[in-house]
Parts: C-alpha cells; structure tokens; sequence
C-alpha cells in the first residue's frame, strides 16, 4: 500500500470542499432572499393599494373601500423631523467634543454611554418619553413621539461623527493652526467640512433607522384617524399603521397595512440609496 | 553673539571652530533660541540647544532620522503645544520678544509653517490661499492678497483659470506651492519648512528649492531636511544635530567642506544617518 491517500479519501475531501462552498453559498443567498422576499410579499399584498389615493386622502372608515394614508406618511415626516431637530444637533456636537476635546477617559466614558444608550430596547425609550412628556401633558402627541425618536438617533449620530472627524489627517488640522486658526476656528472651518460628506450620511442612515421604529410611537405619538394639527395632538404615522391596520380582522385593513409597510421600506430603501450614492463620491478628504 | 554657536555637549577636541570666523557676523537676528530643552513626557527631546536664525537668509536644520530637528522646529511656533504632554524650558526670542509670552494664533501668523507632506484644505485653490488672510481677518482686497502669494509661489500662471477648482486636482508639487502660497499669504516674517519636498519628485523639488532661495528677501526661512544636497544647495547656514543635541552651527559652506566635529564629518560624509 502507498503512504498517499487512496482514492476514496480523495472524493471524501472534495465532498467535504463541495459542501462547506455549497453551504456557505446558500447562506449568502438567504440573506438576498430575505430581503427580496420581503419586498415581493409587500408587493404583492400591497402593491395595489399604492396610489395616488394612498398619498393623498385620509383613511376610510370600516366597511368602505378605498382611502389612503396622507395623514400617516405626513405624521411620520413630522415626527422624524422633531426627531432630527434633537437627535442631530446633540448627535453631532456631541460627536465634535469627543473627537477634538475629549481626553482618553471622558472620550472612553461618553462612548460606552453611547453604546449603551444605542443598546436600549426602544420600547424603554417610549416608556421614558411616556412618563417625561405624555404623563406630564396629560395627553398624547407628535412632540414627545418626535422626542422618543430623537433620543434613539443621539447615539447613532454621536458615534459616526465622532468616527467620521477622527478620520480627518492631523495634517489638516495642522495646516489650519499653524495659519494662526483658532482651535474652535479650525474644526469648524476645516474639519467638519472636510467631514460633512460622512456626517450628512451618518444623519440620513440615523433617520431611516428611527423610521421603522413602532414601539416608542404606541404610547407617544399614539395614532389619529384624522389630520394631526400642529405638534401637540396625537398622530398616525406608517410603522403604528401597519400595527393596528395589520392585527385588524378587516381584509381592506390588512391591504392597508401591507401598503403602509411598502412605503415605509420604499421610504428607507430610498434614503440608504441617497446616503450611499453621497458617500460614493467620496468624503472629501482624502488620504 | 557666541550663543549662535551649537553647544556641543561632548566638546570635541576643540581645535578648529574657536579659530573659525562667526557664521552670524554682520547678521541681525531674527529668532534667538536660548538654552532650550524639550520633554515628550519623561523623555528628553532636545538639550539646551541654543540657536541664533539670522534675518532673510535661509538656515537648514540636518541630522539623522530622530535627532530632534523636526522638534525643534515646531517649537519656533509652538506647534509643538498639540501635544499634551509636552514641556518646554528655555526662550525663543522673536525679535527680541519670547514667543512663549506671545499670543499664539498672532505669533502664528507672523511665524508661518509649511509641512512634509502637502496639506491642502478641502476647498478651492482660491480659499486655501485666502484662509489665512480670513481667519486673520485681513482688511484689503482678498483676491488681490491671493493673487501676489501665488505670483510670489511661482504657480500663477498654472491655476489663474482654475481658482474656483479643488486644490486636490493639483499634482503633488503644485499642491506644495500652494501650501506655501497659502503659509506667503499672511506675510510671515518667518517661515518653518519641515522637509517640505520629501514627498515630492526631483523636478518639483528643484521648482521648489529656487523658490525658496528667491524668497529670502522677504521672509527668513528655517528649513528641515535630511537630505543633505537638498541643505547644500539652498541654505545659507546650516546647523547639524545629533540625538536632540545642536552639534554645530555655520555657514553651509564652511559646515559642508571644513566641518569643525569629527561628528558632523563622519555625517556629511555618509559614515552613518
């Protein structure tokens, strides 16, 4: 007998070859399918219901077919609005003063609070915006749903900026300071344009994050069958609409709900899009 | 004005340098290092090093990788306080004036700096020339300011058309004249060069050279290199260093064919470094 393996152990490893590829394969596809199959049963059960009328008029009552969700695709734009308003401004300042003044324990203490603050379940946030603002107001509305989001969006923007900044060279800074630029003077006119590309991208990805968010909604922003005034009502918007539409025993409920969540994805999908084509050319830094 | 020459730590036989003339005779001083030492921590950068930089001429900084040069050149406009751990003993005289008592954004305008590798700001060429001016709040015509700083940098004629372009469309070379451009554009009475062409080709290093021995007249001029031919051909005077001490200060020519430290020979003569 030869010392080499014979030929049976040959086939076996390439067995074995063949079927860790055709494993790892399978898996990369379900991934894909996932999502495409996702998007095809929103199609499918929804698809009809997007049009015109769904954009446009508010929804019908029981019984009656027809109608769409003006009011809950403007909610959720007010929403993420306010969101934006909070989360942005404290996201990205908060960002700046971990990348150009915090020492090594601040940077590391605010870091891990961020992490921590991104970990937690949203509905906890919704319940924190309950008892802060709704118990306090006695009423639900479009400020504390918006104030909800805005929260889980701190976090979020916080780390990629501060990610973001870090990879501006110290050359630059450098190159600003040494021309007699202030400290403030440089990051302000120096850095975080040479960082907004990254920034900007940061926010919408933040934005299309909090968009699918239900939980925090339920008991803050509530819902509205109606046009939600101002910012100090209770408002429909898309993720609670495919919650109550979805659980419904109504057929043309269900359609709704299944419509809803098609524009919602489309929603997200655009934004990611938007964001990724804007980071393809590249932040403007380079080296 | 004897604190011009490099105090050596270990003197060496010292035979020729007392004999030799004074590189700074008939010079006026610009900047005046008095007894410097540096620390990055406990780590003793630079000994007492003591340096006279005379007005309008251009004076190179040589040694090996680490001898301090780059060190002691960030110091002249405290570029150096990026770095938290730091310390500093000693003066620096600007004019007779210590830079360490000095408001630092002012004396960094008047002590410009350009560096190893091209930096450009992510703007047009036009706003990286006019960023100093803007932050310094300058009073006159922007563009004309502009204007003469990249006549004076030699690249004029290469980007008038292109002003509002990204400076980033620059090639390598250009981008270094643009850096000094930008460093010209505030009127330095000083300006630090930390190896401004080691990132760059022979030709655009050649371009840059003549540029700087043309604007001596102007603005006096410490260069770091550690290329020697590079302190040959275009310093007035040169002073050698050797792990964080200032061996020896003289005229460039004097340094290159009669050095007085058997360091600086073994040196310039490519016996180590």
């Amino acid at each position: 007998m030869s010392s080499w393996a014979g030929q049976t152990h040959r086939k076996f490893r390439k067995g074995v070859s063949y079927l860790w590829l055709s494993t790892t394969a399978l898996c990369a596809l379900i991934v894909v399918g996932v999502l495409f199959f996702i998007l095809g049963c929103l199609v499918w059960n929804g698809g009809s219901n997007v049009n015109l009328d769904f954009f446009t008029k508010l929804p019908t009552p029981v019984g009656e077919t027809g109608g769409g969700m003006a009011n809950a695709i403007v909610g959720s734009m007010k929403l993420l609005f306010l969101a934006s308003l909070v989360g942005v401004p404290i996201g990205v300042i908060g960002g700046i003063y971990m990348a150009e003044f915090g020492g090594k324990l601040s940077a590391f203490i605010i870091q891990y609070t961020a992490d921590l603050l991104n970990g937690v379940p949203s509905i906890v946030i919704g319940i924190f915006a309950y008892s802060l603002i709704v118990l306090r107001m006695k009423h639900f509305s479009t400020l504390a749903g918006g104030f909800a989001l805005g929260i889980m969006m701190i976090p979020i923007t916080l780390r990629s900026t501060e990610q973001f900044l870090r990879s501006v060279p110290v050359a630059m800074r450098e190159g600003a300071m040494a021309l007699g630029a202030s400290r403030w003077k440089t990051i302000v006119s120096v850095v975080v344009p040479a960082a907004y590309r990254g920034i900007l991208t940061a926010i919408l990805l933040a934005m299309a994050r909090v968009a699918g968010e239900t939980a925090p909604l339920l008991f803050t922003a509530l819902n509205n069958r109606f046009w939600s005034p101002g910012w100090n009502q209770p408002t429909a918007s898309l993720p609670v609409i495919v919650y109550t539409y979805g659980i419904s025993p109504y057929d043309d409920w269900q359609h709704q709900a299944w419509a809803a969540g098609l524009v919602l994805l489309g929603m997200v999908l655009l934004t990611n899009i938007i964001a990724r084509t804007v980071l393809a050319r590249g932040i403007s830094a380079p080296r | 004005m004897n604190a011009a020459l490099g105090t050596a730590r270990k003197p060496a036989p010292a035979t020729a340098s007392q004999t030799k003339s004074d590189p700074l005779a008939g010079l006026k001083p610009r900047l005046e290092v008095r007894s410097l030492n540096f620390f990055y921590g406990a780590k003793h950068v630079l000994h007492d090093i003591s340096l006279t930089v005379p007005i309008n001429r251009v004076t190179a900084l040589i040694g090996p990788s680490g001898c301090g040069k780059s060190t002691l050149l960030r110091t002249l406009n405290r570029m150096h306080e990026t770095v938290k751990s730091s310390r500093l003993d000693g003066q620096i005289l600007l004019d007779g004036e210590n830079v360490l008592d000095q408001d630092v954004t002012r004396l960094r305008r008047r002590v410009g700096m350009v560096f190893q590798r091209p930096n450009p700001f992510p703007k047009s060429i036009f706003d990286n020339v006019a960023y100093g001016l803007r932050v310094n709040g300058y009073k006159g015509s922007i563009a004309e300011a502009v204007e003469k700083s990249l006549h004076r940098a030699a690249l004029w004629d290469e980007v008038k058309d292109v002003l509002q372009k990204s400076a980033y469309a620059l090639s390598g070379g250009q981008q270094q004249r643009l850096c000094i451009a930008r460093a010209l554009a505030v009127e330095p009475e000083v300006m630090l060069l930390d190896e401004p062409c080691s990132a760059l080709d022979p030709i655009s290093t050649a371009k840059i050279e003549e540029l700087l021995f043309g604007l001596k007249e102007m603005c006096t001029m410490v260069i770091v290199t550690h290329n020697m031919q590079q302190a040959a051909r275009s310093s007035d005077l040169t002073a050698f260093m050797l792990e964080g001490h200032l061996v020896e200060f003289q005229t460039t020519e004097q340094l290159f064919t009669t050095p007085s430290d058997p360091r600086t020979e073994a040196y310039i003569t490519g016996r180590f470094g």
